[in-house]
């Protein structure tokens, strides 16, 4: 019932923010603020009082698991569930989501209600996504989560809004119909399969699916969930909606909405058609790191700062794809860690952004330069937040960047080095950064007031969650790891023991002789070997 | 009774009708386009007591009647809107009357040109 | 108790100063600053030496100490731990990084004194100490590649501190960057040893490589040549040199501290540490040999060239690093580590002398305006001789001698050892001692050239007399096997690192190498002094005529590098990343919305308003239609 209680608090308290904003803004901002904060409170009591839960997810899967029945004519239910992996993402969600409203505090002076209740019907959509285990609610809180978002770039964005908002609608509006045809393919193949016909992810799960046809339906969830994220050839609306979104949009957009698409690919496509995502694997790699290297020259190009930033966020989903589909588990450790610390240090360097275009007016860099002086607080952390984004080991980004880089190299070597080239790139633009705002002479006459008492809570919050993630980030692996060993075994379940080992002999791991005799069925003293160092890795 | 060849009545009808369209595709006085329609009316009209009377069927005949009534009620609000047409525009040329057509769609180029500015 | 319990304190203290100072160094005093910002180190030092001492008298189990703080992470049997590993090789770095450490951070509570980011630049030194002693003390090369990371931040900061100027942020972003190049080879060395063992470990690798890759097998050539990649990047060597003296225009202190003593030897570190594996690739083992001596002669010559004093000093660092290569690259492990400490003592020396000097000169760093300062500045003067004189290795009563001369013996000694390597490190000698004096004759002899600004205080003082006398009897703990073999310093390290293998019968030849090295260091002297002091016309000639001006040019600049690099690395970039500004692939999409802009234009053409034509549209249309049914 606590899924269901999370979700409703953010729909109900965007109603009475909206309501109660005719009579005093002031108590909007705090009712939204307020709702969201209770829901945090609640994740974190899930996450620390269920840490026995948690622990034995191997054997039960969920923390929480909670089913009403919707439209069972169709075999429609409101399903929603809780393992390790959403609740991780939940709390991401609710912890972004607060700082985002602090950060409206003052930037946002019309319609204050509609704004909040725009934020937190769009919060309550982003938890739908992560908790939804039917597929047509899946799909429902996917359109919920779109439409709130468009209002917020549309209405209270910057000169060219329109242009950007439509963009971003038309983008994931079509790629989301995809979905829904594939859903709906789904539904039917395995309606026709097993005579029932349901929604529910677990009973999908076990549809076997001809190769073709399940690899047209992977494209299109696959689709759907790369336009979101988004990563290279669909990044077009990126830069126009991350710039043009108000502060609080952007943090959204780049630090949540983009994780909805990783966890999607998580959750749905790997599960759903392991051999089809082992097919397009490749050239997902492929894709993941031309846009790490693409994405960090475009970053280098601009001028513009939130442009930069929105350019430096395509890089980074690069290495999010390249750690999906490495079918590694530390890997997947590493995309998860690199959704939460991406969250984290994307959403601060939007938030630099933001307060600095207060202050300056302008979010051109060459219009800045020598801030230090005035603002050396503002510089030290974005000083932090630049190192993060560039991985410097300490900071939450570096241990993600590293397991993703590190399962990727056990998978493909090539890929891994080239996607580690992209270390050195994202140095450059994170350096500029710093150096066009804060260093070098003077730019602008006048007072610019370093960061207020506001402002400096919401950078503390993310700077203490960045180091903790950098040193500690122990708690979330445990948390989400039971899903992704059972994930991993998923994927490399039609790998024969024989034909993983040839694969190794072909790299030098493990002796020819060895791996032949096994594929013949022989014992062999290095199967066992191999598979005690690598745990449950087939 | 002189027994015609319904290829000749109905090309009488056809040639009618042809009439009636020309006129209407020719003329730019509203109310003449008009006429012309109701020229096309009763070229169908013949066309259906012809059929009606080369099948021995009764349906030619109400088919006529029906588009009789239904041409009378047509040219009453035909002339209604012809005149508050010529109340409202001071004319009765069609070629003036056209502010149905399409806006013109802003130039192509004006979005790019903003995305120029963004991006400078 | 025992002493080694406490060894988390050793980076802990400088890590709370940084903290302290970064979060309240605005509303503190300066002497606040700097007595939180020195005290902590000094703490440190203190610490770093009572561990020493016990580590001496009485050694813990196993000869080394491990202490595991938390598991950092757990995933699939892969679990490095924030841990710290004392053995002889960590505790000799961490001596020299705390005590060199403070010393350096005394002198710069007088250098830095009235600037307006006092706090900062304490902050900074304090942070730039804790990183690179978690980088010698790390267990695992995780936790190790946070401490390089580290320093890398620290020097980039450091350098860029004056951030004012944009040459200054230049010259950072430029060291940061092509470090961070050779971080990355080093990076996927590490991702192929984790692929390899499934741990980071440094003692489970080094225990486990030998068993499972052959001597020459390719993975461990891969796993050797990736972070040999790192170790050139962080210690300024070939190809990777460039960035080491644009690094200068950092303070002073900096050059002394992370461009000269500790952070620049960290790739020593980092291939003496992982010596097995170097081990297990000979032909990389070679290549390192013959990079350093390829480094100890262009940095040389370069050196020679320059008017920048710190430049000088900047050059011959990135030399002397080569002679630590070329001695790890024939085997002898401790001749490399004793090299560093004594470098680590004479060159921060030198760098502090250098720096009093253009405190002195109003921060003017040309030597060739200075001149005479021989009276004026006597304690500075005597110092900075002492610190030359170990550098140029002047015979028997300099420790530079001691440590040079084993290097250059091992060279020809060591059975991985060969005469041409020997040969390039008698010229790179040869040259050292040439440079050196050019130095310490151009600054202080002569006619006096520029007032003397400023007296040197007792902070700048006695840091300079301790390193003096530190460059001048330090040598003594480790004298030639001839004369003997009184060698406790070697000694102390062999619980580390293995011995140098000698090829029979070399022995005996040591005393006539040493009196080679020793002439050819004098003869060097007596050169700089034709040149530079009796007779300055010939060199000048030399540099403003005909060929000579090409030459003096070429090194001038580096051998170029720069302008080689520029043209085939950094305008290629800069020409990506301008073509291309807005995006190929945003404007296929947009392609995409003007064809539809202009189908609507077309189309809406049709839509005229004429009721004619819509009239001819649908006669015309039925009629085609009516043709196609009945006819077709």
């Amino acid at each position: 019932m606590i899924l269901v209680d999370l979700i409703i608090i953010l729909m109900l308290g965007g109603f009475l923010s909206w309501i109660v904003s005719k009579w005093s803004a002031l108590a909007a901002r705090w009712i939204a603020f307020v709702a969201v904060v209770i829901d945090f409170i609640l994740t974190l009591i899930l996450w620390l009082g269920g840490g026995s839960h948690v622990n034995i997810l191997t054997r039960g899967q969920w923390i929480r698991d909670f089913q009403l029945k919707w439209i069972p004519e169709l075999g429609v239910s409101f399903h929603l569930a809780l393992d390790g992996l959403s609740l991780v993402m939940i709390a991401l969600t609710l912890f972004i989501g607060g700082l985002s409203i602090l950060v409206s505090w003052k930037e946002i002076r019309e319609r204050i209600g509609f704004f909040h209740f725009n934020i937190l019907w769009l919060l309550a959509g982003i938890l739908g996504v992560f908790l939804s285990m039917d597929l047509l609610l899946f799909y429902f809180f996917w359109e919920v989560m779109l439409v709130p978002m468009f209002f917020i770039l549309g209405i209270w964005g910057y000169e060219n809004r329109k242009f950007a908002s439509i963009k971003f609608f038309l983008f994931t509006q079509l790629s989301g119909l995809l979905m829904l045809i594939a859903i709906l393919g789904l539904y039917f193949v395995h309606g026709h399969q097993t005579g029932t016909y349901t929604f529910d992810y677990f009973a999908l799960l076990e549809t076997s699916i001809p190769g073709k046809l399940a690899f047209w339906l992977m494209c299109g969830f696959l689709i759907a969930f790369v336009v979101k994220l988004p990563a290279l050839p669909f990044h077009s609306w990126l830069p126009d909606a991350y710039t043009q979104s108000p502060t609080a949009g952007s943090v959204i957009l780049a630090g949540l909405m983009s994780k909805t698409a990783a966890y999607g690919m998580l959750r749905f496509v790997l599960p759903l058609f392991p051999d089809a995502a082992r097919t397009i694997a490749p050239l997902a790699i492929l894709l993941g790191v031309a846009g790490i290297l693409y994405g960090a020259k475009m970053a280098y190009a601009q001028k513009d700062l939130k442009r930069l930033v929105a350019f430096s966020s395509l890089s980074h989903m690069g290495f999010i794809m390249v750690g999906i589909f490495s079918s590694q588990a530390l890997a997947y450790q590493g995309t998860v860690l690199e959704m939460v610390t991406h969250g984290i240090s994307i959403s601060a360097l939007f938030i630099i952004a933001g307060a600095l275009k207060a202050r300056t007016g302008t979010r051109d860099m060459s219009e800045m330069g020598g801030f230090w002086k005035q603002m050396p607080a503002m510089g030290g952390i974005t000083l932090i937040f630049v190192l993060a984004s560039l991985g410097l080991p300490g900071l939450g980004n570096f241990i993600a960047e590293f397991l993703i880089l590190a399962g990727a190299f056990q998978s493909s070597v090539l890929w891994a080095v080239l996607a580690t080239v992209g270390l050195i790139s994202s140095m450059i633009y994170s350096l500029v950064i710093l150096q066009r705002i804060f260093h070098g002479q003077p730019q602008k006459e006048g007072k610019l007031v370093d960061f207020s008492a506001r402002e400096f809570i919401i950078m503390a919050c993310l700077i203490i969650v960045i180091f903790w993630l950098g040193f500690f980030p122990q708690k979330v692996i445990s948390t989400v790891s039971p899903v992704f060993d059972k994930l991993e075994q998923q994927m490399n379940v039609s790998f024969s023991p024989g034909q993983r080992l040839l694969q190794g002999a072909s790299e030098g791991q493990v002796s020819p002789e060895d791996a032949l005799r096994l594929n013949r069925g022989e014992p062999s003293i290095v199967y066992l070997r191999t598979n005690t160092k690598g745990g449950a890795r087939w | 009774m002189i027994q015609v060849s319904m290829h000749l009545e109905l090309l009488l009808a056809a040639i009618l009708f042809l009439l009636g369209l020309i006129g209407v595709l020719v003329r730019r006085n509203i109310l003449f386009v008009l006429m012309s329609a109701e020229i096309m009316l009763n070229a169908a009209g013949l066309a259906f007591v012809v059929a009606g009377a080369h099948w021995m069927q009764a349906e030619g005949q109400v088919m006529f009647i029906f588009i009789l009534a239904m041409a009378a009620a047509e040219v009453s609000v035909g002339l209604a809107l012809i005149l508050q047409m010529h109340r409202q525009h001071k004319t009765v040329d069609t070629r003036v009357l056209n502010q149905l057509k399409d806006d013109p769609v802003p130039p192509v180029k004006e979005l790019t040109e903003i995305q120029e500015e963004v991006n400078s | 108790m025992d002493i080694f319990n406490l060894l988390w304190l050793i980076p802990a203290l400088p890590l709370c100063s940084f903290l302290i100072l970064a979060i309240f160094g605005s509303k503190l005093s300066g002497r606040a600053v700097a007595i939180i910002g020195c005290a902590t180190v000094g703490l440190a030092a203190l610490l770093t030496i009572w561990m020493g001492i016990t580590f001496l008298t009485a050694p813990p189990a196993g000869n080394f100490y491990q202490q595991t703080l938390w598991v950092w992470l757990n995933t699939g049997g892969f679990s490095p731990s924030i841990a710290l590993y004392l053995d002889p090789l960590s505790l000799i770095f961490i001596f020299v990084v705390t005590f060199v450490g403070f010393l350096i951070h005394w002198y710069s509570s007088e250098f830095m004194q009235g600037d307006e980011g006092y706090a900062r630049f304490f902050a900074y030194m304090n942070l730039f100490i804790f990183s690179m002693l978690t980088l010698v003390l790390a267990n695992n090369l995780l936790l190790l590649y946070l401490g390089w990371e580290g320093v890398g931040l620290c020097s980039f900061l450091l350098i860029g501190f004056w951030y004012r100027d944009p040459v200054n942020s230049y010259a950072a972003r430029k060291a940061f960057i092509v470090t961070r190049i050779g971080d990355t080879a080093m990076i996927i060395g590490l991702f192929l040893l984790l692929s390899s063992f499934n741990t980071l470990n440094i003692a489970e690798i080094l225990t486990k490589a030998p068993g499972v890759w052959s001597p020459g097998s390719s993975r461990a050539f891969w796993a050797a040549i990736l972070l040999l990649g790192g170790a050139l990047g962080k210690s300024a060597q070939l190809p990777l040199q460039t960035w080491l003296p644009d690094a200068m225009a950092g303070p002073t202190p900096v050059s002394a501290l992370i461009h000269a003593a500790t952070m620049v030897t960290a790739g020593v570190y980092l291939i003496a540490r992982t010596h097995v594996l170097f081990e297990l690739a000979p032909v990389v083992q070679l290549l390192v040999a013959i990079i350093g001596a390829a480094t100890l002669v262009v940095a040389g010559f370069s050196a020679l060239a320059q008017k920048d004093i710190k430049r000088v000093l900047a050059y011959s660092t990135i030399s002397q690093i080569g002679y630590m290569f070329l001695a790890l690259g024939v085997g002898a492990w401790s001749a490399a580590i004793f090299h560093f400490m004594i470098h680590a003592f004479f060159k921060a020396l030198l760098f502090l002398g250098a720096g009093a000097v253009i405190l002195a000169m109003d921060h003017e760093h040309d030597m060739f305006k200075m001149g005479g300062l021989r009276k004026k500045m006597p304690v500075v003067f005597w110092t900075f001789l002492f610190g030359s004189g170990a550098l140029a290795a002047l015979p028997l009563i300099t420790a530079g001698f001691y440590s040079k001369d084993q290097i250059l013996f091992f060279t020809m000694a060591s059975v991985k050892g060969s005469i041409w390597l020997w040969l390039a490190g008698i010229v790179g000698a040869f040259i050292t001692s040439v440079y050196t004096f050019r130095m310490v004759f151009v600054t202080f002899f002569g006619e006096q050239k520029m007032q003397v600004h400023y007296h040197a205080k007792n902070c700048i003082k006695i840091p300079l007399i301790i390193l003096g006398i530190l460059s001048l009897i330090a040598g003594f703990i480790e004298l030639p096997h001839a004369w003997g073999n009184f060698a406790p310093f070697s000694d102390f390290l062999n619980g580390a690192l293995p011995q140098v293998q000698l090829i029979s019968g070399m022995e005996s030849r040591e005393i006539i190498l040493e009196v080679i090295t020793a002439i050819i260091a004098l003869v060097g002297v007596y050169a700089a002094w034709v040149f530079f002091l009796k007779k300055p016309q010939l060199a000048y000639r030399f540099k403003t005529a005909g060929a000579g001006k090409g030459i003096y040019r070429f090194f001038f600049e580096g051998w170029m590098f720069d302008r080689l690099y520029d043209l085939i690395f950094v305008r290629p970039i800069v020409w990506l990343s301008k073509i291309d500004r807005r995006d190929f692939v945003d404007r296929i999409y947009g392609g995409i919305g003007q064809l539809n802009m202009v189908l609507n234009k077309s189309f809406s053409r049709t839509q005229n308003g004429l009721l004619r034509w819509y009239l001819f549209g649908v006669a015309f249309g039925a009629a085609l239609l009516l043709t196609i049914i009945l006819f077709l």
